[in-house]
């Protein structure tokens, strides 16, 4: 590194825009191929919208993997339990629900999302309490743990609700598209967004205007000199899995709302996907996240319209060629 | 003089490896003790094992009349040490003021502590607001001891701080340290660099094989080209 006299500035921190020009330039690169202006942006925002959904799920995910090395296989059933408790809470409100006013929706839309992360989160007490901190530093034996606790927990689920999928209307106010021109953008989409887009920024935040982000970020980095410096990890640990559980349930709720249906094993399809953001964005890093989950969400979509056989492993060969450019995520954190 | 840390029968094992194998020692407070060896003699593991980043097995270690060795390293640190270790582990993702907010434990940065750092480390503050991963090996050494001693610490653990640094940021690390030591700071210090040793020593430990095979006082050590051949395959002349 080139020294500085002492009078020159203080030099600006370097930002790595690489990533996230990609998902400008792919939605840019598909404009030709899709043809119709007005397909190409009613596709765009749904992986937009899709895309932040997979964000709110994958986030708490990657944090876990990267401040505990942890390989939580589990994570998938903190998205159904959001999702079963959102419909235990909405169940007695439907009239509520299927009110014309945004605001009555809202009303009972919001607690039934707090809950859920209250639900989720407590149940990620629990998981961390139960099946990971017996297993710390052991890859194969958290795989074992947390694959048995999705399979217990999905059983549960299936004893406590049925086999049956259980319908969780959308509230009436965000049926529908607004409709610029000949676009049409559904609401509910640009709710997502917006949720989305609203959690991304609270993370960032927190990540780097407080110290609590900045020793999450250097424990994801070392955790051992973390704890040198005098900071109890573990304790640090365990709110981080509590708010990725959350988070995975407010997704969960998300995610049932826009589909319209929960059932035990919706996590099922989900958790790949999420498991797909977290590598390509980088272990630990909630801006690669951020950025893999639009791109994981644009392949599906835009894939999905152009080439419909290639859908299924679009999002792999998305991997692939991610690990091939940059072999720790689009923005390495740790050094794992 | 008072012995601010004690190590008595310390054994480490780390999987099946018994690397510490009864380590005595004593830290006299205010004084620079010097923990030499060949590679592989286990000074790290000793410095490892007092900041309970490795368990020992068996053994005391006690601080200021404290034991503290099953205590957690967290708790460790919190007793008021410091600790450098060998590869530096700075955050290179968190700035360089980051990594210095972070080692502030008990409150923000105190300006006058960190005009003193600027006075030895110029370049942390140029750099004040880069990446720690973007600095030079020279700096990030700069910014791991700056992070030790951002507070004040009972006991500073300095593992190999001129490992890899060119001779001029090793002269500028000799003349820092010093001045902490001038400080009234308690040091044990791993180094492999002979010339630091001598300049920065008040004591001397020479472990081999796991235990200490040699204690008296650095100027002595210094002196003895003999001894210094048997203990650590090497003549000071060599090195000059």
């Amino acid at each position: 590194m080139t020294e500085l006299a002492a009078t020159d500035p203080l030099p600006k921190p370097k930002r790595d825009i690489a990533p996230i020009l990609l998902p400008i330039a792919l939605a840019l690169l598909v404009i030709p191929l899709i043809g119709s202006t007005s397909s190409w942006l009613t596709l765009t925002a749904a992986s937009l919208a899709m895309g932040m959904m997979i964000f709110i799920m994958a986030s708490g995910l990657t944090l876990v993997f990267g401040l505990m090395d942890v390989l939580n296989f589990g994570h998938g059933a903190f998205i159904a339990v959001g999702a079963y408790v959102a419909t235990l809470v909405l169940a007695p409100f439907a009239a509520s629900v299927q009110a014309d006013s945004l605001w009555v929706n809202l009303a009972v839309l919001a607690p039934a999302a707090l809950l859920s992360m209250a639900v989720s989160g407590a149940l990620g007490l629990i998981v961390e309490r139960v099946l990971i901190l017996p297993v710390y530093g052991q890859h194969l034996k958290q795989i074992l743990m947390t694959t048995g606790g999705l399979i217990v927990a999905e059983q549960t689920l299936y004893a406590l609700w049925g086999p049956q999928i259980i319908p969780l209307p959308l509230p009436a106010s965000l049926r529908g598209s607004f409709i610029l021109g000949d676009v049409a953008i559904a609401k509910y989409r640009v709710l997502a967004m917006l949720v989305g887009l609203a959690v991304f920024i609270a993370i960032q935040l927190v990540l780097n205007r407080t110290k609590l982000g900045l020793l999450i970020r250097a424990g994801v980095e070392n955790r051992e000199m973390v704890e040198a410096l005098g900071y109890r990890i573990r304790r640090l640990f365990l709110g981080v899995f509590m708010t990725g559980s959350a988070l995975a349930g407010l997704g969960g709720v998300m995610w049932a709302l826009y589909r319209e249906q929960v059932h035990a094993s919706m996590s099922d399809d989900l958790t790949v996907l999420i498991f797909i953001v977290v590598i390509i964005g980088g272990l630990g890093s909630i801006g690669g996240c951020f950025i893999g989950a639009i791109l994981v969400a644009m392949v599906a979509n835009y894939g999905g319209f152009l080439v419909p056989k290639l859908a299924l492993v679009s999002n792999i060969l998305l991997m692939v060629a991610i690990l091939m450019w940059r072999p720790r995520g689009l923005y390495a954190v740790t050094s794992r | 003089m008072t012995d601010l840390l004690k190590l008595s029968g310390v054994h480490t094992h780390i999987g099946r490896y018994h690397i510490l194998q009864g380590i005595d020692l004593a830290v006299p407070q205010g004084q620079t003790t010097m923990l030499l060896g060949r590679n592989g003699a286990g000074k790290t593991t000793t410095l490892r094992t007092i900041m309970g980043l490795w368990q020992a097995s068996s053994g005391e270690i006690s601080l200021a009349g404290e034991r503290i060795e099953s205590r957690a390293t967290p708790d460790i640190a919190r007793l008021g040490v410091g600790y450098v270790p060998e590869s530096m582990a700075v955050f290179s993702d968190l700035t360089v003021k980051e990594n210095l907010v972070l080692a502030a434990r008990d409150g923000p940065l105190d300006d006058t502590q960190l005009d003193w750092i600027f006075g030895f480390f110029p370049a942390l503050r140029r750099f004040w607001l880069s990446r720690a991963g973007s600095l030079s090996g020279g700096q990030k050494q700069m910014l791991s001891i700056a992070r030790a001693i951002i507070e004040p610490r009972k006991l500073l653990l300095i593992d190999e701080p001129t490992k890899g640094l060119a001779p001029a940021i090793v002269m500028a690390l000799i003349e820092c340290l010093k001045e902490i030591k001038r400080k009234g700071a308690t040091i044990l210090l791993v180094e492999q660099n002979f010339f630091a040793a001598r300049e920065l020593g008040d004591s001397v430990l020479v472990m081999d094989n796991g235990t200490i095979v040699h204690r008296g006082e650095m100027a002595a050590l210094a002196a003895d080209v003999p001894l210094q051949e048997r203990l650590l395959g090497l003549s000071l002349e060599a090195h000059q």
